[in-house]
């Protein structure tokens, strides 16, 4: 039975047609694929879907009805659930307290009574979840399964997952597709956005392909395969499948690391070991860190005795699903954050008792990876952000006063040398695009001709051409003889630039290779939690 | 120093005078602690028991019963939780600078009306306050009937509070919201609940609360008004809230030591400590910055706290 | 690819768009609270027209009166820039009246205990004492506030309360005058540390000049090392540990010459006025200037149209109370409305702070 169906969906955002047109049936007892690029439209459809966002165009059907769906309780109302990707949980609460958020009943609550409903839905599913803990004491999966029972529980025929694999190990993902299917088997309808081939081609019955906004494919999973997908899912322009995630899986599932042979091949920057070539022979040691210890903020450990090091000239890449604590690593280096245990020595010095202004002083440039909060007073005007770190110093402060005409020269030349598009250095920063934001955070960073550069997920969510500008940008640096610690989520930004890759997991450092011999199959194993040494002890059987 | 005065029976009024003294910050300290949770850092406090006070003193005033004067200031406090509510919910601005403003606002408004309604005269205004109402039986118990038991019928409305806000908080699903909005409105948010509604209620109970708080004074306590007899409460019952970690439980003992700080310098001018009056006078001043400064390093703030909500910001 | 972007050239200087848009904004927002004020009036039965007037007559309609309106803006101008320094940091410092009392009783101390040094240097020394104790009381709740965490809100008011409370002690006791009839109020100091009059006849006294080159130390300030700095901190904290700047020592140093700079007006008011310790040195003043640092738009220009214009409202309040019987405290609603419309201007203060 067609349970929903969204007819002509189209969704405007400035300057994006996030959907044009998209037409979708979901059939009960059914779990569907909607699977795309990122950025092909699959979450703003569910968003849609799920009352976040109106579509300037189309309708939403429920067993034949139209309905409108203004905001979550309306579609909650109608039997739509969603699992975000960013959990929305109460991290102090019980699980039940946090499934009962919101619901009527009783002004006062019986606790007891609430934790058995949850345990009989959770059980009806073959979901396990312990009713009585705290969320924030529960792992990724746990706390997925919290809420999908939190879904369940609220009488959900309709469960959107948004990218659910994305952060679950591969048991996990297994006992999340074992409970999907028992949903399916009691009539619910599954949707699972993914852009993961292999799990899709695995557990759904049909699929949707989103490309640009637009359905390009749409039919029964056992009809079509994963070369036909990756085809619908990519065009016929070549477009290397981005993100280290689809690398992983397609490692995890025996893919080999380059495109379907019909497609021709790369033009510039294989995947595999690529980068520039002749790289200048690595010469002293740079940064040396030995054995760090970081705790976040909740007390949790995030790295656990990580030892490294970077020497001029080279590119230190960090591979690594996100979360797994390459962020709380850099910060920690820096001392943004605080390390509890472990030696960071830069230039044979001992930095036990530093700043971030000593790094800074001693020629360190750090580029963060959120740019907007972190790299950027996107109020003030380009002038004063591209002299944050310097306006301090002569020329551009005599007798302590600054001098507005010496910073604009300066910042006009930065924005001549490093391509930063706009009518002139006294603009606000919020005014510029993403890429020339983190265009001018880089033209800030590196125009002190740094010694070491950390750079923190320097080019997300930017387009191809800011990218690759600041790649180019990058790798100069490098031939001029700095060091650079590269962590990026993208494995094929890693292995561009890097002359060697460590990866990580779970806070702990899975192993450092030469990018020359890494393939995209001991990458993913290593991100998804191998050690290097395992991989290279000879294999009993597969 | 006069210690020919001190025998249990000073004991017992020192704290009876204690759990007094302590109810205006009392009552300010739990709305303050719902709203707070719900993630509103509202500084406004003094201003609003200000307002509560006039409305309070010139409705019993004016009507001859005290009851009326409870009800004008929980309308005003209510006025004031709009205005608050208003500028940190809808227009999202800054919290700390609308709290001074709402506090200079009060103090400004209570002048202006106490002025206005009567004018400058040689003998202040005065009125009856509530009397004291002894509990039959328990008021007998030794030290503690006394303590406890014998006080007007505010008093016991301000202890009975302390209950009633432990419960709604953590045994009701409104709480449970108010809770969960304060932690992560987006969570609040998603399962259709309305983080503006919640949050508007918050500080609509906040300001009521202390707006009977401030009220207190005059129709419980002094039986006159004076401009800006608050006194500095309003700010103590937000270092109160802090102190007692957003708890309801704990932010009764936290307005008890404050009480305490009060009675303690009344009784230290009744002995005649060799301390000047004035400086005695400091005390809860100085206990306030203590008590802050000791507790705000390892704060576990709600995780929301004073941030503005809009949906899709992620 | 070469840049292709033209620059357009943007000489440095003084941005006259902006300052006539926040003059308009802060003009509307006194018309409006003056016509709530003139509501009240009515509603109350009074002549708005009368008491306007004599509002207005009272602070401007003799050389008298406009000297006594500059001797009332006085500490006005100097607390509003002490408050906007901390603003600008987002340290939400409001200890200006105790900060204020501290540099009094600081100020007179010195004069009163070394009479015999030379006036000149006297004065000085009091000017210096004066400064140093306002910036060590606001430097306590800077460094509560830095270290501890705690919030500058709370602990500024405080201190605001023991300022106060010790200036009570001090002249009912050690500080009274023995030949004052015990009215609580110090020994008068020296005639010759007086500070000269301006104007023959009026109040108003060096101290004014002090104020205005205060207006031309803060322009300075906001352009040198320092006050970027401030700023820095003040937009965000998490950039400004980025950049290797010390968050707990700005927020140090700005609570610090806020609290020099309330000194100061402390100063100005004991040697430019009253002569004496008294009681109500400093009262109200707080909360005052914080609105006129505000209706200021936390600008040392915008300040000193703003204190003047708040002085006007108080001198001729007086004026009004005294000779069309409108209570005073109809100047505190004017106060209060410019207040909440400088609110519903959300604009300025949209971003959350910290």
């Amino acid at each position: 039975m067609i349970l929903v169906q969204m007819v002509g969906i189209t969704k405007r955002f400035p300057g994006v047609l996030a959907n044009d047109q998209v037409n979708l049936e979901l059939h009960s007892g059914e779990i569907h694929g909607l699977l795309g690029e990122n950025g092909a439209g699959k979450t703003t459809l569910m968003n849609i879907l799920f009352g976040l966002y109106q579509p300037e165009e189309g309708q939403i059907l429920l067993r034949g009805q139209p309905v409108r769906l203004l905001s979550p309780a309306d579609a909650i109302r109608s039997g739509i659930g969603m699992v975000h990707q960013h959990f929305k949980l109460v991290p102090p609460f019980s699980v039940t307290e946090n499934i009962i958020l919101g619901l009527e009943g009783s002004t006062l609550i019986d606790m007891k009574a609430a934790q058995r409903q949850v345990a009989e839905t959770a059980g009806q599913y073959g979901l396990k979840i312990d009713p009585a803990a705290q969320v924030q004491q529960l792992s990724v999966g746990e706390q997925q399964r919290v809420e999908i029972v939190s879904s369940l529980f609220r009488g959900a025929e309709v469960l959107i997952l948004d990218e659910p694999t994305a952060v679950l190990t591969p048991q996990e993902a297994e006992s999340l597709a074992v409970g999907l299917k028992k949903m399916a088997e009691q009539g619910k309808v599954i949707v699972f956005i993914s852009h993961k081939l292999d799990e899709v081609l695995k557990l759904t019955d049909r699929v949707t392909v989103l490309r640009a906004g637009r359905v390009v494919f749409s039919g029964m999973t056992k009809d079509t395969d994963k070369a036909s997908l990756v085809r619908q899912m990519i065009g016929r322009e070549y477009t290397a499948l981005k993100g280290e995630q689809a690398a992983v899986v397609l490692a995890l599932a025996g893919a080999q690391d380059t495109i379907p042979a019909e497609e021709p091949p790369p033009a510039s920057g294989a995947p595999a070991g690529g980068g520039r070539q002749a790289e200048p022979a690595r010469s002293r040691r740079l940064l040396e860190v030995i054995d760090l210890h970081v705790t976040d903020e909740r007390g949790l450990d995030a790295v656990r005795g990580v030892s490294f090091e970077v020497c001029s000239g080279e590119v230190l890449g960090v591979a690594g699903v996100d979360g797994n604590g390459q962020r709380e690593l850099v910060e920690a280096i820096v001392r943004l954050r605080k390390l509890n245990s472990g030696k960071v020595v830069l230039n044979r010095e001992d930095t036990a008792h530093w700043n971030m202004r000593s790094f800074i002083d001693h020629h360190t440039a750090y580029i963060p990876d959120d740019r907007q909060n972190d790299g950027l007073i996107l109020g003030f005007d380009l002038s004063r952000n591209a002299t944050l770190k310097v306006f301090e110093r002569p020329p551009f402060a005599r007798r302590r006063l600054v001098d507005r005409r010496a910073v604009d020269r300066f910042t006009r030349g930065l924005m001549e040398a490093f391509d930063v598009r706009a009518p002139g250095p006294q603009v606000k920063a919020g005014t510029l695009s993403g890429g020339n934001q983190q265009k001018l955070v880089l033209a800030r960073e590196l125009s002190q001709a740094p010694r070491l550069i950390i750079a923190n997920k320097p080019t997300r969510g930017l387009d191809i051409g800011a990218a690759a500008y600041i790649h180019r940008k990058l790798l100069d640096e490098r031939d001029r003889g700095a060091g650079i610690l590269l962590v990026s989520a993208d494995l094929e930004e890693i292995l561009l630039l890097s002359s060697r890759i460590l990866v990580m997991y779970n806070g702990r450092s899975m192993g450092i290779l030469e990018t020359r011999s890494a393939s995209i199959q001991t990458l993913g194993l290593m991100m998804a939690g191998t050690p290097l040494a395992d991989l290279k002890a000879p294999e009993a059987g597969s | 120093m006069n210690t020919d005065l001190i025998s249990l029976g000073f004991i017992v009024g020192l704290l009876s005078a204690t759990v007094r003294l302590a109810v205006p910050i009392l009552f300010a300290a739990l709305g303050e602690t719902f709203t707070e949770r719900s993630g509103i850092l509202n500084l406004g406090l003094e201003g609003v028991m200000l307002v509560g006070a006039l409305s309070g003193f010139v409705a019993a005033y004016l009507t001859g019963s005290l009851w009326a004067g409870v009800l004008a200031a929980l309308l005003s406090g209510i006025l004031m939780g709009l205005l608050m509510g208003f500028m940190s919910v809808t227009a999202k601005v800054n919290q700390v600078v609308a709290g001074l403003g709402i506090t200079i606002l009060g103090s400004g408004l209570s002048t202006l009306l106490f002025r206005l309604f009567f004018g400058l005269r040689s003998t202040p205004p005065t009125i009856d306050t509530f009397p004291s109402l002894p509990i039959p039986l328990l008021s007998r118990i030794p030290v503690l009937g006394e303590v406890f038991f014998n006080h007007n019928i505010l008093v016991y409305l301000a202890l009975a509070l302390v209950g009633v806000a432990w419960l709604v908080l953590y045994r009701t699903r409104f709480g449970l919201a108010v809770r969960a909005v304060g932690e992560r409105p987006d969570a609040v948010d998603t399962r259709g609940l309305s983080v503006s509604r919640l949050r508007y209620v918050a500080v609509l109970i906040g300001c009521g609360l202390a707006a009977i708080g401030g009220a207190y004074l005059p129709l419980a306590n002094l039986g006159i008004f004076w401009t800006q007899m608050t006194a500095g409460r309003g700010f103590i019952a937000v270092a109160v809230v802090v102190f007692a970690r957003w708890d309801p439980l704990r932010a009764f003992w936290g307005s008890l030591v404050f009480g305490g700080a009060i009675a303690l310098q009344l009784a230290l001018q009744t002995l005649r400590v060799p301390i000047p009056s004035e400086l005695l006078l400091m005390l809860p001043y100085i206990a306030t910055i203590l008590v802050l400064v000791s507790v705000s390093r390892r704060a576990e703030f709600p995780g929301a706290f004073a941030m503005p909500y809009t949906r899709g910001e992620k | 690819m070469t840049s292709t972007a033209r620059t357009v050239e943007t000489r440095p200087g003084i941005n006259w768009q902006g300052l006539w848009k926040n003059f308009y904004r802060a003009a509307l927002s006194l018309v409006i609270s003056l016509l709530v004020g003139a509501l009240l009036l009515l509603a109350s039965g009074r002549n708005p027209l009368s008491a306007y007037q004599s509002l207005f007559y009272g602070a401007f309609g003799s050389v008298d009166r406009f000297a006594e309106t500059l001797v009332k803006a006085t500490p006005l101008l100097l607390i509003a820039i002490s408050v906007s320094i901390s603003f600008r940091c987002q340290v939400w410092n409001i200890g200006a009246e105790g900060q204020v009392i501290l540099g009094a009783i600081a100020s007179t101390w010195v004069a009163l205990t070394f009479q015999g040094l030379p006036p000149f240097l006297l004065l000085a020394l009091a000017f210096i004492a004066g400064t140093l104790a306002g910036a060590a009381w606001g430097l306590i709740a800077g460094l509560l506030k830095a270290y501890a965490q705690a919030n500058e809100v709370i602990t500024t008011s405080m201190l605001n309360y023991i300022a106060v409370y010790l200036l009570a002690f001090l002249v009912h006791g050690p500080m009274m005058d023995p030949q004052g009839f015990n009215f609580p109020q110090s020994p008068l100091i020296e005639k010759a540390l007086e500070l000269p009059r301006l104007v023959a006849g009026t109040r108003l006294n060096v101290a004014f000049v002090v104020a205005l080159v205060m207006v031309g130390a803060a322009l300075l300030f906001w352009r040198s090392t320092l006050g970027q700095r401030t700023e820095i901190v003040g937009a965000s904290r998490r950039v400004a540990g980025q950049v290797g700047l010390s968050v707990a020592a700005t927020i140090a140093v700005v609570t610090a010459l806020s609290g020099a700079l309330a000194g100061i007006a402390g100063w100005g008011e004991i040697f430019g006025l009253h002569f004496r310790l008294i009681e109500e040195i400093a009262r109200g003043m707080g909360s005052l200037g914080v609105v006129v640092a505000l209706l200021g738009e936390l600008h040392p220009v915008g300040m000193l149209v703003s204190a003047f214009l708040f002085a006007s409202l108080v001198v001729g309040g007086n004026a009004m109370e005294r000779n069309a019987g409108v209570p005073f405290a109809l100047v505190d609603v004017i106060q209060g409305c410019i207040i909440l419309l400088i609110l519903a201007r959300a604009s300025f203060f949209k971003k959350d702070s910290s």
